[in-house]
């Protein structure tokens, strides 16, 4: 079972910042993490390996630094990390990152594509299901738990709103997990120690046999014509005063007035 | 890629989406959104409904402002399939080349919208919350949020047609239904191969949930940290039960275990946008506010009077939550 996590690193947005000015946002200030979501992804491809056995490989694309969560992944337990990079990516939207992400799974081979259900920056949950599309892999998305699993077949339950959908796929498939299909594992020490000196398999466009222009900001669809701070000014909330009793009388008297109270 | 002749591509079209026979009120407020965009680019205004046994729905959304329905009512349809319902629109929108395609961010449209803007070259712009025309060009500026909401982006695809989205649920302002109102309804042929998948529905678990879904709810009462612990907690439930509302949580309350993950707002919870939001002892991070701050009405209470979440609320209350609340729910039952 060849098993491929789509991996990505993301500014701290915990910590992140807004420059009033420009609304840009203050990269250098904030710092770089996984994107939250694809721990559960690598800890889902882990938990498939030790099932049917296979391989697990994380790829990301991103700059050089970027191998710090390629590092993070193998001392989680992952076989194999390469990181696609290359200066004719850079700027690529989903549409863009997508077709790349897919080129490499093609390359490495992938019986399972894992994405976690979106990255916590463009928070746009788009790239994982077109990836699949490129393949022209089946994708399941918001997969909460994985019921069966063969070599040749997968029952997932996927979280919709209204409930959950239980669905059936042959493989190759994609998937995009949310956090409570489990609970990641952390990295070992045996990991850390194989992590520490572990060198990522780096992968040009032209390796991955990518058509540039497929890529980069020039040939990305999406275009962003502006963006700015979406931070309000604190304290503008009209203050209701007085002790708990009178307050509640207040409030209430608002609530009544918007018709809330019925 | 050969040169795209934008003037090929006209209409806008909203994608219907519908569950087990029940339609999805996102795709009535697209509507709203989608006339007045069709009105000002002087064009036809179309949904998209697929499904088995929905020829019934169409007039519903003739009704809410479509002048046409392109409708695929057959079996395979019963369920959502990505694989069906991506290759089925891409069909049609192949066929009839609208110029903007736009669906709810739900978990349907966010999990199909994606192959489809692969299928048909074209890019896509999730989760929007509002829509401008930039008319000498005929593009459409999608807006919407990034970075946990600290960034808005207006986003424009100029070299490809469709523009798509997806729009945000309960954002847009649907159209007072009008029985009367005519339309067409379309019948498109589609291609076997469209209606050829790899995946298929095993079956649906409804949520046996005793609270509200919070993504449905007009008035919610969340917790945050501040509650202090989990048996407190029910202050915020008894509060919203009160008001007839849904629990809320803020990351942290979920991450100490108490209240479940199914009632996280925020980022990386659910976006909600009640009529009525209530804050208890949440202070604010920006991760929380993406979640909520579409809201209607905020009220906030917390005992630091700077929380950012004052910020964003219309009415606030700085003090203790264990006299507030009760104080609050003993009120409203008295009436």
């Amino acid at each position: 079972m060849k098993i491929v996590v789509c991996i990505k690193q993301v500014p701290d947005t915990t910590n992140i910042k807004v420059d009033p000015e420009t609304g840009t946002l203050k990269r250098e200030t904030a710092g770089t993490v996984m994107n939250p979501f694809d721990m559960y992804a690598i800890e889902e491809a882990l938990r498939i390996k030790e099932k049917l056995g296979g391989t697990v490989t994380v790829v990301t694309m991103g700059p050089p630094m970027a191998k710090e969560i390629l590092k993070v992944a193998i001392g989680m337990g992952a076989d194999e990390a390469v990181l696609l990079c290359d200066r004719l990516l850079a700027g690529s939207d989903t549409w863009a990152t997508s077709y790349a992400l897919a080129k490499t799974a093609e390359k490495l081979g992938c019986d399972i594509m894992l994405f976690g259900k979106q990255a916590v920056d463009g928070d746009t949950a788009q790239v994982g299901p077109s990836a699949a599309q490129y393949l022209k892999m089946p994708s399941l998305t918001w997969v909460k738990k994985i019921r069966e699993i063969s070599d040749k077949e997968i029952v997932v339950e996927r979280m919709m709103e209204d409930g959950i959908d239980v669905v059936k796929s042959s493989l190759p498939v994609a998937l995009t997990v949310v956090k409570e299909i489990n609970e990641p594992r952390l990295e070992s020490l045996k990991g850390k120690m194989r992590a520490k000196k572990y060198e990522p398999q780096v992968l040009t466009l032209a390796d991955i046999n990518g058509d540039e222009k497929m890529v980069g900001v020039k040939n990305s669809p999406t275009r962003v014509a502006k963006s700015w701070s979406a931070t309000r000014e604190a304290g503008k909330a009209e203050l209701i005063e007085g002790d708990a009793g009178a307050r509640a009388e207040n409030l209430f008297g608002k609530l009544k007035t918007l018709g809330f109270i019925k | 890629m050969a040169e795209l002749n934008k003037s090929e591509f006209n209409g806008v079209w909203i994608f219907a989406e519908q569950r087990r026979g029940k339609m999805h009120n996102v795709a009535f407020e697209l509507l709203g959104k989608g006339r007045e965009l069709a009105d000002q680019l002087k064009v036809s205004l179309s949904a998209v409904l697929l499904g088995n046994g929905v020829t019934g729905m169409a007039q519903d959304l003739i009704a809410a402002g479509a002048d046409k329905v392109y409708l695929v009512d057959d079996p395979k349809l019963d369920h959502f399939n990505d694989e069906l319902y991506a290759n089925v629109l891409a069909d049609i929108a192949s066929q009839y080349k609208p110029e903007i395609i736009l669906t709810g961010a739900t978990a349907v449209g966010r999990a199909f919208f994606p192959r489809v803007s692969i299928l048909l070259n074209a890019g896509l712009t999730a989760d929007c919350t509002a829509f401008e025309l930039d008319m000498a060009e005929r593009n459409l500026f999608q807006i919407r949020p990034a970075f946990g909401g600290s960034l808005m982006a207006k986003i424009m695809t100029p070299e490809r047609r469709p523009q798509m989205s997806t729009a945000r649920y309960k954002v847009f302002k649907a159209l007072v239904k009008d029985p009367s109102r005519k339309g067409e309804i379309i019948k498109p042929q589609i291609k076997a191969d469209s209606l050829q998948a790899r995946s298929q529905f095993v079956e649906f678990i409804e949520e046996v949930e005793t609270t509200i879904n919070i993504a449905e709810a007009d008035i919610i009462v969340s917790g945050g940290r501040g509650i202090g612990g989990g048996e407190n907690f029910k202050l915020v439930r008894e509060l919203a039960q009160a008001l007839g509302g849904a629990v809320g949580a803020s990351r942290a309350a979920v991450d100490s275990g108490w209240i479940p993950y199914s009632h996280q707002v925020g980022q990386t919870g659910k976006t909600v946008s009640p009529k009525l939001y209530i804050a208890c002892g949440i202070s604010g991070s920006v991760q929380h506010l993406a979640g909520m701050q579409s809201s209607d009405i905020i009220v906030a209470i917390n005992k630091d009077p700077e929380a950012p979440i004052f910020g964003v609320a219309k009415y606030g209350i700085v003090g203790d939550l264990n006299e507030i609340l009760p104080a609050l729910t003993e009120r409203i039952k008295k009436g």
